[in-house]
């Protein structure tokens, strides 16, 4: 029994360790957190192959055959063994309480030189400000920009319930709670689009509050950060920027747009508002009623929708130029079929 | 008729109710014309009054009072007759009855009610999540699904279920004839339904089912719809049946033994009560608390969540887990003493380390409070906290280990059984070793920061809780299923049950580590692309496990209306309830036992438990209905 443990416990570890848990490693942190888990692992198969063992062995061995009244010869305890196996758990639980702690203090220790990004979490999107830094002027984006192997800082705040903001590729996370100010910090090490993922239950669209993080090159990066806001879109791709903020803003959270790929039924679908607007707001042109609808919801609503569905404070946290594209966008994208509008 | 409206029962519980409601109206419209307001009848209002008044009017009407409300006012009391005692038709389970054997079944089919509503949830749950996108229920509705399946599950299934065990066993167990207040013990019970309904009414609110996960964690409770405030209510008296319970399974046991029956011979089943009943008693009033602050939040404005008003947001989750961490070990204790007993009957062994057994509970308990922030690694508490929090909780995993190392060589070089019960029991084992590793990994902070509120948790809870709790229960219910009923359930039935839930199980939580680890958050109607295949095959495996259970049911309804008549003693066990008939008499015992042994000295010559009057075990009449011969299980 005992090299049949071993032999499964190896074979187990080998399953254990080549089994592609994470996702992809793009910060510095996340060496240190999958090192870990896999210590974790090591340690971990052998004690439940040594359970799984002596439990199968046992029943396998000691079986009654159907009929058999014996009772087993009473053995009540042994203070010897009971001595092991509390102390053989303390001492594996303390070992790794300390690695760990070793662990925690290297992944949050403080930088040199890091670059500072406020992250403003409200149902249901991010958006991110950069301080003005060397010639760049201050920057409010919802795309989250960040240059490879420099350690960023974030400093999170929510302007109305708990979220939750994590970045599996980094391995860092951190709720985002009204009234403290958290921080997380790391340091990408990877070029590519990270998802962002809202992870504490925040509302009804929590699950669409997913965005991305850009980790870019150091000169790709100052460009877009000289860049000013909205300078990213020629008139050419407005329609896949404007795609990109619909779902970037979490307006695809809640409603209905065919040529978005949206399907939610929180509030009203848009497909269809050249028809459905001049009875909804007789005598206003269709793209004033689009923008109105965006930037003051509260004294727009659809009969049957709550006007407390939709945040009030797209005014702010969209560029006037970002407003531009999306109403333009709108327009256009509902009036092709799908998602129609009652 | 009127005769039926006055004495206690449905009639006049339903008469009640529509007077409880009268009176929550009349209440809000008094005070708003006192105020001077302008909208008398505001609805969220009323609802909040009347969720308060109309269960208590029913409790009131079905008789739960009626003996302390004569006391109180001075009325001759009625001599206690013991009508109200014992079950003689299926219709008086539906009584307030203060028999602990009736109050026991009135517990676990309540339960099992529950378990099955919040089960089809699941399966709703699992059938949105077999694709990404939106497939059957919107948003809302699936925030409101899975907050009500888990707060059925812990509220209104789990915790109740082992009360439920309990009640049956425990006193048969220590050799007393009752619970200690059995008329308290009936009002815990009947304020079971009355969480559980109004968590499930909450769906029929407007604004739909509360839908802030059973966490319920502020602000976000506080802003939501008025489902949210159904379920602020419903805890109120599902703790308020829990704490009761636990304080009469407290009194019971520390005043009721039979002689003989010292601290260290009592089974350790009741030891596993003695101790959840400790952790409930000390814990409950904080969720209790956290709930009540949320409600006033919600109702009066106070403000206590509202950081713009000088609110405390964090306060909220250090108070509901300084309760919600014990109220996992009061989920798994009684299960890990009915392990004990399943085990050792079915190893013909005595309990290896049989104090450690019980130490190691004591220790679980007093560890239980020391860690409660390990739910708050992420939530931006002060950082220094976390690695003590950490320390503590790894610590747990030695008391833990005691039990696990403790049942293994209980098992080894026994006489293994492995009947129905005794398979739950041995996968009982094992799953729960599974979920004690994946709970490591979630104390240690670095591992942690990455997993917290992903699938990797709700895999964690599931193998503690289902793999572990329910696979107890599961045991336990079979293993005094011919106590219970006085017939042996289909043996071949309950092992399909143990192989399909076992495998499904696996199949249906298992993944879900990976893909919690990959990067799939919990608590979301939709997710990415790359986890389709995943929660795909998740969702078949969870379908082919929620069909398990009707092995389950079937087998436990067609036993017990035509099973085979079981004897007093179908395990040999050694403890006092298998000592009597099944089911038990009236008043348990008709003697009271002396208790002159340990609980398990199987193989020990000449070793007794208890002694009896008449030194014989009493049995079963020989011939059942039908002609049906008595079985001894194996």
């Amino acid at each position: 029994m005992f090299a049949i443990g071993i032999v499964a416990s190896v074979i187990g570890v080998i399953i254990a360790l080549a089994i592609d848990w994470f996702p992809p490693q793009a910060s510095a942190e996340a060496q240190t957190v999958d090192f870990l888990y896999d210590v974790t692992l090591v340690i971990a198969v052998p004690i439940f192959v040594l359970v799984m063992a002596v439990a199968i062995y046992s029943v396998v061995r000691y079986r009654a055959a159907p009929g058999d009244l014996r009772d087993a010869e009473p053995v009540h305890g042994n203070t010897r063994l009971e001595v092991v196996w509390v102390l053989i758990p303390f001492v594996i639980v303390t070992v790794l309480a300390i690695y760990s702690w070793i662990g925690l203090e290297s992944i949050e220790a403080q930088q040199p030189n890091p670059i500072k990004i406020n992250v403003i979490a409200q149902q249901f999107a991010w958006r991110f400000e950069y301080p003005a830094e060397g010639g760049a002027p201050p920057k409010q984006t919802t795309n989250l920009v960040l240059p490879i192997n420099r350690p960023v800082e974030f400093k999170l705040n929510s302007e109305d319930v708990i979220h939750s903001f994590w970045v599996p590729a980094f391995r860092v996370k951190s709720d985002v709670v009204p009234g403290i100010e958290t921080q997380i910090r790391t340091t990408p090490s990877r070029e590519g689009a990270w998802p962002v993922v809202c992870t504490e239950l925040c509302g009804i669209g929590h699950s669409t509050m997913r965005q991305s993080a850009r980790v870019v090159g150091a000169t790709d990066f100052a460009a877009w950060r000289e860049a000013g806001p909205g300078a990213v879109a020629t008139a050419r791709d407005d329609q896949a920027e404007g795609r990109r903020l619909f779902a970037g803003a979490g307006c695809a959270g809640c409603h209905a747009l065919a040529d978005a790929g949206a399907a939610a039924a929180t509030g009203p679908p848009l497909g269809g508002l050249a028809q459905v607007a001049p009875s909804r707001a007789p005598g206003v042109p269709l793209e004033e009623y689009v923008r109105r609808s965006i930037v003051d919801p509260k004294n727009v609503v659809v009969s049957g929708y709550s006007p407390e569905g939709m945040p009030g404070n797209y005014n702010q946290q969209l560029s006037p130029r970002e407003i531009d594209t999306l109403v333009n966008y709108l327009v256009r994208a509902s009036q092709q079929t799908g998602g129609r509008a009652q | 008729m009127a005769a039926k409206l006055t004495a206690p029962g449905w009639y006049r519980a339903a008469l009640f109710m529509v007077l409880g409601l009268v009176a929550g109206i009349t209440l809000v419209a008094g005070l708003r014309t006192l105020l001077g307001y302008d909208r008398l009848f505001e609805g969220e209002t009323v609802t909040t009054v009347c969720l308060i008044t109309v269960p208590m009017a029913f409790l009131v009407g079905i008789g739960a009072f009626d003996y302390w409300f004569r006391w109180a006012s001075g009325a001759p009391t009625l001599a206690e007759d013991h009508s109200g005692h014992g079950a003689h038709s299926w219709k008086d389970y539906f009584r307030v009855n203060t028999d602990h054997k009736v109050i026991g079944i009135q517990y676990i089919c309540t339960t099992f009610v529950f378990f099955v509503l919040g089960g089809l949830m699941a399966m709703v749950i699992r059938a949105e999540l077999a694709a990404p996108g939106t497939q059957f229920v919107d948003p809302n509705t699936y925030n409101g699904l899975f907050s009500v399946h888990a707060s059925l599950m812990i509220f209104l299934f789990i915790i109740p279920v082992f009360a439920g065990i309990a009640n049956y066993v425990i006193p048969l167990m220590i050799g007393a004839p009752d619970m200690a207040f059995p008329r308290l013990n009936a009002l815990s019970f009947w304020m079971l339904p009355v969480a559980g309904v109004m968590m499930v009414a909450s769906f029929f609110a407007p604004g739909g089912a509360f839908a802030t996960g059973w966490t319920a964690y502020a602000p976000l409770s506080a802003q939501m719809p008025l489902g949210q405030t159904f379920f602020t209510v419903a805890v109120q008296f599902a703790g308020a049946s829990s704490i009761a319970t636990a304080l009469n399974f407290l009194v019971t046991i520390i005043t009721m033994r039979a002689p003989g029956m010292t601290f260290w011979r009592m089974p350790l089943l009741v030891w596993a009560n003695f101790t959840t009943s400790l952790l409930v008693v000390i814990a409950t009033p904080f969720i209790a608390g956290s709930q009540f602050f949320i409600l006033l939040d919600r109702a009066l404005g106070m403000n206590f969540f509202d950081n713009a008003s000088g609110g405390d947001i964090l306060m909220y989750q250090h108070v509901f887990w300084f309760y919600s961490h014990p109220a996992v070990y009061i989920m798994m204790l009684p299960g890990f003493g009915i392990v004990s007993e399943v085990v050792s009957a079915n190893s013909r062994k005595p309990i290896f380390g049989y104090r450690m057994m019980a130490f190691s509970l004591m220790a679980i308990v007093l560890l239980g409070f020391t860690v409660w922030a390990h739910h708050m690694f992420v939530s931006g508490m002060f950082s220094w906290l976390r690695v003590p929090m950490m320390i503590t909780t790894l610590l747990i995993a030695v008391p833990t280990g005691i039990k696990i190392f403790s049942w293994l060589a209980t098992l080894w070089k026994g006489v293994i059984h492995l009947t129905t019960p005794m398979l739950f029991a041995l996968g009982f084992i094992t799953m729960f070793t599974l979920g004690g590793i994946s709970g490591i990994m979630l104390g240690l902070i670095p591992v942690v920061i990455h997993v917290s509120d992903t699938y990797f948790v709700v895999a964690h809870i599931h193998y503690v809780l289902f793999g572990g709790s329910v696979f107890t229960i599961f045991a336990g219910i079979y293993f005094w299923f011919p106590k219970m009923t006085g017939r042996m359930y289909n043996e071949m039935l309950g092992k399909v049950h143990f192989w399909l839930s076992f495998v499904f199980f696996n199949l249906t939580f298992g993944p879900m580590h990976l893909v919690g680890i990959d990067g799939m958050p919990r608590r979301v109607a939709d997710y990415a692309e790359e986890f389709a295949t995943m929660n795909a095959i998740i969702s078949a495996s969870a379908f082919l496990f929620g069909i398990s259970f009707f092995v389950f049911l079937y087998n436990m309804v067609a036993s017990w209306r035509s099973g085979p008549r079981a004897v007093g003693n179908p395990w040999r066990a050694h403890t006092l309830e298998w000592q009597v008939s099944s089911p038990p008499p009236l008043f348990n015992f008709d003697h009271i036992p002396t208790v002159v042994g340990g609980p398990y000295e199987y193989g020990v010559p000449g070793a007794q438990h208890g002694v009896f009057r008449d030194h014989e075990p009493e049995e079963a009449p020989a011939a059942g209905r039908g002609g049906r011969q008595p079985v001894v299980a194996e």
